[in-house]
């Protein structure tokens, strides 16, 4: 049977879309990997999408253009879609399909893997705990990132968002560790423009030698786009968990992924879900998203930052919903804060980092961080709901406290919020800064901090007195 | 009813009859197979397919056909490749050994699956559910010649430090025991007695198999009579569970489903915990699996793991596993209820269930009902939750168990209107509805309490008049007029700003800050806030309304609520859950002291 897999065949009885469907064919394996040798010559890689014994469903990766019905030949090799991998891989530049394209030769295996990979099993599983500091405040101190974390930025369209990623790529360290660390970058569907700033900024702050970039630009084809995280992150995982090393995947933008999932569906005339998208999606990005973590007993770990766009700025957009079900916490831009010219323009109230609460306090951070932090939110909280409230009704109405909560807010947004490209906060600047900002307000108001860290860091003046407006 | 008993029959006698038949898979997309030669299997029947042997259920026949969704990843399954039947529906081990260990969806055990085959769970991969090497000490509780039947307990193991594990007789099998182990060492698969049913003498060990798709049988279903206490305020006082009760925790995600459960698995009052988590992340799986054996329980004082099942089923791990997951659950929670014990599961999240189900129902081309999901969720749904229940067991005796379920749902943009939330509406008791805006100031747990409910209230409210403080009711339902008036005062400040208004509405509004923060706000990550018992929790509530009384008075002798404001009582009930047991007194004092003082309040001129 197993030899039948190698037959060649040629005439391909329908091509839809992304799709093409054989018929005659014997003994095909679900998920196995089909090479397509255009009239051309041109030779393209398929995906068995449906089986049955005398039928084949066949995805194409390259696209269905120039296929035909008489000429086309394709040969199924019996096994799934696998890469060579390599710690050599680091420096190097690959299309979506994993081939060389910064003018270099094939990569030497070392290993081959199957880029589907295996689900790590929950036993195996290290709970991360090491914060990374990222420099930036609206992160390390508000939703402190760690190894082994997934943490999606949700952007929209024309936000900063390569710029931050690109950022946190740079500064990104455990603070005290000198340890092998390495970037693995899958563009899907991105422009030239972006991908060349990728590069650029890698170069720049010379990580470009420890870094492996897949790049399926936004003219590459579509359907390419459900290989191209799978192989970065099977290159991701080896050089982790074999190699020992902490990768950060940044994966941009996986509202592109997500589009040519729906592409195969509807071609595939399968019942839509919601907006359209099919109803695996959500099993199908989980299967990305959870290939991060850290493993028991081994060195290296795999830090992911997805990065997507959402359509229109809706966070209940189905993609970044249900992003933010699997993923540890979000990272959320917001426009207004960017229109007022603040980068990074973080909208702290619907961000999360899940995994902070391991990752932070004494020995990690700082003792007062988890404290501070709430404090900041819920003051932050109090004086946005207050400046709308002037927004409608103007400053009179505002007791002289009401006053001290939006000036909190403003220097909050200017001053925490606000930093530059290249300035690289520690954790310490972070928390100080916060105090000075929690100074601001009269110490009663300091209700989610205990006594012991108002005396030590508080430095504020009883400036309210008990008297209503 | 007999289902158990019934299937063993038959595959005895089938086996005998028409030997080992295999059919042949015609068709592989995703998770679901095609097979055909199929004739003779039954629905809901597990089948081992292609050449690896993966685990599958036939989920429709069609004459010959069968379709059957696969357990695990079937990419490399081709057509031609046969699959064995197994003449039995997918069912779970029952017996020693299940307490402490955690599964995947379809029972396998994920530590020994670990040892065996490295870091990640590769395909075909499986391991007895249970161990056969340990010894437990089996003790006795029947002699031989003893009439038993269904239920009875024949005898008992030490399952761990908490747990003391009763050998039920097997529903369906009643009769004369012929013979029955002394006391001593066994391993599970020894036989330990010899029933003799009339026709047969059937040999019964440790291990009990039971399908996962039908509820275990007990004599008859009862009414709650007692809150569940969980330690978290805004449950216990506003919105209390009842042992046997069902609830679920709708929000988005962000909201803290997770943290609420996990909250409810350490805190909650019921002697078995199953945790399932479905569909849900691989991090926090490795969070609970490192947290809850150190994790010591109050009142036990052993670890929390020498208790507790653990599913876990993560969102990258095969789809149709997903969908058993919740199954073996409440299978697990069912045989541990049936030794009489009062046993809370929890589902994180129900949603990621319904949505493999949709997902298989996709793959099927059934046809869909709302949002694509397959028409029979709301009865799937049901099934489910009606196992939970306090029930009177078979067995002679009187004894009693309990389930109570608590399901975190997971709607879409959290938009309660969608059809899994709504469907788990309908059947459910008691809903916390989890919101953005709460958690988004770090209000946690973020229940919005003007949309939560509870039916289990005037069960509970008479438990705690009765066992903790006679004026409990009262102090709950003027707690809930509070924050419904501050919803109301908190428009018109929208529409006209806060200076218009009157110094009695302006007192209310303090009142339902220092409610909020003071009290239903509950910090999880602090070592004392994270639990607080129901003495405590009364303890909280009279402090607070004794402050609201002579709050009142001092505002009729003129005392402006700016005043009262800055009092620094304020800040003292903001510390009141946080407080260490030796802090508490200390605190409590000084708070009436506070509020008494507030008599002497002069009026300023």
């Amino acid at each position: 049977m197993t030899d039948l897999r190698f037959r060649t065949y040629t005439g391909v009885s329908k091509v839809v879309g992304p799709l093409m469907v054989l018929d005659g064919v014997e003994g095909i394996g679900y998920g196995e990997i089909a090479e397509i040798t255009l009239p051309g010559g041109e030779v393209r890689i398929g995906q068995v999408l449906e089986t049955t014994t005398t039928r084949a469903m066949v995805q194409v990766f390259r696209g269905t253009r120039d296929l035909d019905t008489e000429k086309t030949q394709v040969r199924f090799r019996g096994e799934p879609m696998k890469i060579s991998l390599s710690s050599d891989m680091l420096g190097r530049t690959f299309d979506g399909s994993a081939r060389p394209i910064d003018g270099g030769g094939p990569v030497i295996p070392e290993c081959i893997r199957d880029i589907y990979g295996s689900p790590i099993n929950p036993a195996a599983r290290e709970h991360p705990r090491d914060s990374i500091q990222t420099g930036i405040s609206s992160i390390d101190g508000m939703n402190t990132l760690v190894r082994g974390q997934k943490l999606p930025i949700f952007s929209g369209a024309g936000l900063p968002h390569n710029l931050l990623a690109s950022q946190i790529a740079r500064q990104a360290k455990v603070t005290g560790q000198a340890e092998k660390f390495a970037v693995v970058f899958a563009a899907m569907g991105i422009t030239y423009e972006e991908s060349a700033f990728f590069i650029r900024e890698f170069e720049e702050s010379g990580a470009l030698e420890r870094t492996v970039l897949f790049l399926n630009l936004a003219d590459d084809p579509a359907i390419e786009r459900i290989i191209t995280p799978r192989l970065a992150l099977t290159t991701a995982e080896y050089l982790a968990f074999d190699k020992g090393m902490h990768v950060l995947v940044v994966l941009t933008d996986l509202t592109n992924y997500c589009e040519a999932l729906r592409e195969i569906a509807a071609a595939r005339e399968e019942v839509p879900g919601r907006r359209g998208y099919p109803g695996y999606i959500y099993t199908d990005l989980a299967s990305l998203y959870e290939r991060a973590g850290r493993i028991r007993g081994r060195e290296g770990s795999i830090t992911q930052i997805p990065i997507l766009t959402m359509p229109d700025d809706d966070i209940t957009h189905p993609v970044p919903d249900l992003t933010g079900y699997i993923t540890e916490g979000q990272i959320v831009l917001s426009r207004d804060l960017h229109r007022k010219g603040i980068y990074p323009p973080v909208d702290v109230l619907p961000c999360l980092s899940r995994l902070m609460q391991g990752g932070i306090g004494p020995g990690r951070t700082r003792a007062d961080h988890a404290e501070v932090k709430n404090q900041l939110y819920s003051a932050y909280a109090r004086g946005i709901r207050l400046k709308s409230l002037v927004a409608v009704m103007g400053e009179e109405g505002l007791t002289s406290l009401d006053r001290l909560y939006i000036r909190f807010c403003d220097r909050f947004e200017n001053d925490f919020i606000r930093q530059a490209s290249y300035e690289d906060r520690s954790f310490d600047d972070t928390l100080t800064l916060a105090w000075d900002l929690l100074s601001i307000l009269p110490k009663a108001e300091l209700k989610r901090i205990s006594p012991d860290f108002i005396k030590m860091y508080y430095h504020g003046e009883e400036i309210l007195e008990c008297k209503g407006p | 009813m007999r289902v158990g008993k019934a299937m063993e029959k038959r595959k005895h006698d089938e086996k005998d009859t028409m030997g080992e038949k295999n059919g042949v898979i015609i068709r592989v997309t995703g998770p679901v197979v095609e097979a055909e030669g199929m004739a003779g299997s039954r629905m809901y029947e597990s089948v081992r397919v292609g050449n690896a042997g993966l685990i599958g259920e036939i989920i429709i026949l069609e004459g010959d056909r069968a379709t059957i969704q696969v357990y695990e990843e079937t990419i490399g399954v081709t057509p031609g490749e046969p699959v064995v039947r197994t003449y039995l529906p997918l069912s779970v081990e029952l017996g020693p050994g299940l307490i402490g260990t955690m599964y995947d969806g379809i029972q396998r055990p994920l530590e020994e699956i670990l040892k065996n085959n490295g870091d990640m769970i590769e395909r075909g991969s499986s391991a007895p559910a249970l161990d056969r090497t340990k010894k437990y000490r089996f003790y006795p509780l029947a002699k031989s010649g003893d009439t038993v039947r269904e239920g009875d307990r024949i005898g008992c193991v030490r399952e761990s430090v908490s747990v003391n594990h009763y050998i039920l007789i097997p529903p369906g099998l009643s009769g004369t025991l012929h013979f029955i182990a002394e006391q001593g060492e066994y391993v599970i698969t020894d036989t330990i007695a010899i029933l003799d049913t009339g026709e047969e003498k059937k040999e019964l060990t440790m291990i009990q198999r039971w399908p996962v798709r039908d509820p275990r049988p007990v004599r008859e279903r009862l009414d709650p009579i007692e809150p569940l206490l969980t330690g978290q305020r805004i449950i216990d006082t506003l919105f209390p569970l009842a042992r046997g009760g069902t609830a679920a925790i709708p929000g988005p995600f962000g909201s803290g489903k997770t943290v609420v459960q996990q909250q409810l698995a350490k805190w909650v009052n019921a002697e078995i915990i199953i945790y399932i988590g479905c569909g849900e992340r691989g991090n926090e799986m490795a969070d609970v699996l490192e947290q809850f054996p150190t994790l010591k329980d109050p009142r036990t004082g052993h670890a929390l793991s020498s208790r507790m099942v653990l599913i876990a089923n993560t969102s990258n791990m095969p789809v149709a596993a997903r969908e058993a997951s919740v199954y073996t659950g409440i299978t697990i929670a069912e045989y541990y209820r049936d030794m009489g014990y009062h046993v809370a599961l929890m589902a994180d999240s129900t949603s990621r269930w319904a949505e493999a189900m949709r997902e298989i129902s996709g793959r099927l081309e059934e046809m869909p009902g709302e949002e694509g999901y397959p028409a029979y969720l709301s009865s799937r749904l049901a099934d489910f939750y009606e196992r939970a229940g306090r029930v009177s067991l078979l067995g002679s005796g009187d004894h009693e168990g309990s389930i109570s379920v608590i399901g975190a749902v997971s709607p879409p943009g959290g938009d309660f209107s969608e059809p899994v939330t709504q469907n788990t509406l309908r059947i459910v008791k008691v809903f916390w509805a989890l919101d953005a805006d709460l958690a988004y100031q770090r209000h946690f747990p973020a229940i919005n309490w003007l949309m939560s409910y509870s039916l289990y209230s005037p069960i509970a409210g008479i438990w705690w008049e009765e066992h903790i403080g006679p004026d409990f009711i009262r102090m709950k339902q003027e707690m809930m007029e509070i924050l419904q008036r501050e919803n109301e005062l908190e428009e018109i400040i929208r529409l006209v700003g806060p200076e218009t208004l009157p110094e009695s509405d302006r007192l209310l509004l303090l009142k339902a800050e220092i409610l909020r923060e003071s009290y239903l706000m509950q910090y999880a990550f602090d070592e004392f806030d994270t639990f607080t018992g129901p003495k405590k929790q009364y303890r909280m509530l009279k402090a607070i309304f004794t402050f609201f009384s002579q709050a009142e008075r001092a505002l009729e002798t003129g005392i402006s609520v700016s005043r009262l404001r800055g009092l620094p009582v304020i800040e003292s009930f903001a510390r009141m859950g946080t407080a260490s047991p030796e802090e508490e007194d200390p605190l409590f004092e000084s708070i009436a002291r506070d509020t008494d003082a507030i008599r002497d309040l002069k009026e300023v001129l």
